[in-house]
């Protein structure tokens, strides 16, 4: 886990998301996996600040988006490509995929790839941690979980409970003018602001840039405080704005890889991209700026760029090494093992 | 001791309670409105109230919680009321609880039971009165236990409670809390996952579970008195696991086999005994098996209208006599 406030470690946690999410789409075109899945490209900033705010007692829930979540984590990328891949050595040894991935020792116990699946157990984990009087839950999910009942009654539970619990809405379709106004509207959810509906639940509630590192940074350093001291709940919405590559139904790269050029002078050629680049990629915007305050030299971003693609390259390895289970492993861990008697 | 069905219930939770501290009960119902049971629960929920949580009408979240906090080192007992409520949490119930431990390769663990107080009870009509054992036993990774007696009802909650590492679905009969049975203190539980011959018979097995397991014993034993036949009731306890060598065991002695159970006859509990004496059972069938289940059509408000479905000592008595009369026209196999 990275250590807070320092630039160059936040730069690498968000570059090695960029770079295992590039890893993953090349190795779907590529037919090594069969399956939808999700890419966490454009809000590596929200993971990256939120999971920097946590200590080994806390934990973590996500969703079918969860690679970043648990590579900001601590999760192991060689591992978490082989549990993609389908293969043995993957955390759950090929049972879960990619959407459902999940590492029990980094306080991420269950994934659920359902809507709004994850906040009841989330709900639950806080209430566990209140009883212990240890840890505080983040949890991630998307704007379409404000649709769910499950969310509902997970928010009324942890109002009505007082559950140190953060809940962490990344609305990842909010054109660029919108974030920091607000007003935005979803097309489905005819509530005037998504924080509305957990604001008449007595729960405390912030909206935030996710194209922006610093902010983002500084509000979970806060949010993450306060749940930890006070143990009630909090809601924020980070308000981004999509990537490109994942309007299609799969997601693609628009113009192959990310290039560090692009933060320093060169564009690529589709403008879609261009304009994402330039008004809303949480990456490229932090890199201009670091490297423009002095905070980190271009020369050292190349090399934090390079190690973490020299990373994916063996996570990739790995996991392509890696075999696929035996078939009888499909009858394992139907039930966990227990005494039969009293 | 003598004890009802509720007691046991009553004395496994406050019991439970006292024996473990990580236990949390999210709602505070479990035994109906039996008042007996509810006197004898009261001193538990006063002195360990730090540890039951109010619970508003959420029963989706109120399952998820349950769930996510047995994931996190604690052990939870959901209140989910009445058996058709459970619908209103399947999404946690069958699709989170029963899933975790297999889709995380066995990394976590979810020791949590849901009771649900199921059955057609009289006057639940469509809305209340499900019986979801049928169900349930679809969901691979969960546990379902029906006990059919007070014995069964205080030992395999109280194991549900403090020993189990997977997600329970404890079913109570709104008609057995008033049951009564023995229950020697102190005394061992017969394991969870093995079926309980409740009477010993020769001529006639009758396989029941949950409300059926009374109604059995009493068809057995007008069969007895009236008829003059020797009858076997196996009581299964647990829909999963499913103790098919027990009933195999009790059909290889008696050749005859009656399913009396109160889910829909397709599909059901009955069908999949059916399946299994079909599949491994045959050689030992002197007769065809015959199913007393609910038809296959939704439960009714007007009491004649409900009692034309329900599964009675006298239809199960009925069933049997067909079956230990038919005899000569069943084929052997070749």
């Amino acid at each position: 886990m990275q250590r807070k406030n320092d630039p160059g470690e936040r730069v690498a946690a968000m570059l090695r998301i960029r770079r295992f999410e590039e890893q993953c789409i090349l190795l779907s075109k590529d037919g090594q996996f069969p399956g939808h899945y999700h890419v966490y490209i454009g809000q590596e900033a929200t993971a990256v600040a939120a999971c920097a705010e946590l200590g080994t007692d806390d934990f973590v829930f996500s969703n079918w988006r969860n690679h970043g979540h648990l590579l900001a984590r601590g999760a192991a990328p060689d591992r978490m490509m082989a549990e993609i891949l389908g293969k043995a050595g993957g955390y759950a040894r090929g049972k879960s995929g990619t959407l459902h991935m999940a590492v029990r020792e980094l306080g991420v116990p269950a994934t659920s790839a359902l809507v709004g699946g994850s906040l009841p157990l989330a709900t639950g984990a806080a209430l566990a941690c209140k009883r212990q009087g240890r840890g505080v839950v983040v949890a991630f999910f998307g704007d379409a979980a404000l649709e769910e009942g499950a969310c509902y009654e997970a928010m009324i539970l942890a109002s009505l409970w007082k559950l140190p619990i953060l809940f962490v809405c990344e609305n990842n379709s909010i054109p660029p003018a919108q974030r920091q106004r607000g007003q935005y509207t979803s097309s489905t959810l005819p509530a005037a602001q998504l924080v509305d509906v957990p604001q008449a639940l007595q729960i405390r509630t912030e909206a935030v840039d996710g194209a922006d590192a610093d902010a983002l940074a500084e509000c979970f350093d806060r949010l993450v405080a306060e749940v930890r001291s006070e143990g009630t709940p909090r809601f924020v919405e980070v308000r981004c704005t999509r990537w490109p590559g994942n309007f299609p139904l799969w997601p693609e790269l628009p113009c192959g890889q990310w290039q560090l050029d692009w933060a320093f002078g060169q564009s690529p050629d589709r403008a879609d991209l261009a304009t994402w680049l330039e008004q809303s990629d949480p990456l490229l915007l932090y890199l201009r700026k670091i490297v423009a305050a002095g905070g980190l030299t271009r020369e050292q971003v190349q090399a934090l760029d390079e190690r973490a693609r020299a990373e994916m390259a063996g996570a990739v390895r790995f996991a392509l090494d890696s075999p696929f289970p035996a078939p009888e492993e499909a009858y394992q861990h139907v039930r966990a093992e227990q005494g039969a008697t009293l | 001791m003598k004890i009802s069905f509720a007691q046991g219930v009553a004395m496994a939770i406050s019991e439970s309670l006292a024996a473990d501290s990580r236990l949390l009960l999210i709602g505070n119902g479990f035994v109906g409105l039996n008042m007996e049971a509810r006197a004898l629960l009261e001193p538990a929920l006063r002195e360990f109230a730090d540890r039951i949580l109010v619970a508003p009408v959420s029963e989706l979240a109120l399952a998820g919680a349950g769930i996510g906090a047995a994931m996190a080192g604690q052990r939870a007992a959901v209140d989910l009321s009445t058996g058709s409520f459970i619908f209103q949490a399947f999404a946690q119930v069958v699709n989170e609880a029963a899933n975790v431990h297999y889709m995380s390769g066995g990394q976590t663990t979810a020791p949590v039971t849901f009771c649900s107080l199921a059955g057609m009870r009289s006057a639940g009509a469509a809305q209340h009165s499900h019986r979801i054992q049928a169900m349930l036993g679809q969901v691979p990774g969960l546990q379902v236990l029906v006990p059919g007696g007070a014995d069964d009802a205080y030992h395999m909650l109280k194991w549900a409670l403090l020993q189990s590492q997977n997600p329970t679905v404890f079913i109570s009969h709104a008609l057995l809390l008033g049951e009564t049975g023995e229950l020697t203190p102190g005394a061992p539980m017969l394991p969870v996952g093995k079926a309980r011959i409740r009477r010993e018979g020769r001529d006639l097995s009758i396989i029941a579970s949950s409300i059926t397991v009374p109604r059995a014993l009493e068809a057995a034993q007008s069969l007895e008195r009236d008829h003059g036949f020797s009858v076997e009731v196996v009581d299964l306890r647990s829909i999963a696991p499913l103790d098919r060598d027990t009933v195999l065991k009790s059909v290889a002695k008696t050749g005859r086999a009656v399913i009396a159970d109160e889910c829909h006859r397709s599909f059901g509990v009955a069908a999949e005994i059916a399946a299994t004496l079909a599949e491994e059972g045959l050689a030992y069938l002197k007769a065809p098996v015959c199913r007393v289940a609910v038809p296959d059509v939704p439960v009714p408000f007007s009491p004649p209208l409900e009692a034309e479905l329900t599964v009675t000592a006298d239809k199960i008595v009925a069933g049997a006599l067909k079956v230990l009369n038919a005899g000569s026209t069943m084929r052997r196999p070749v």
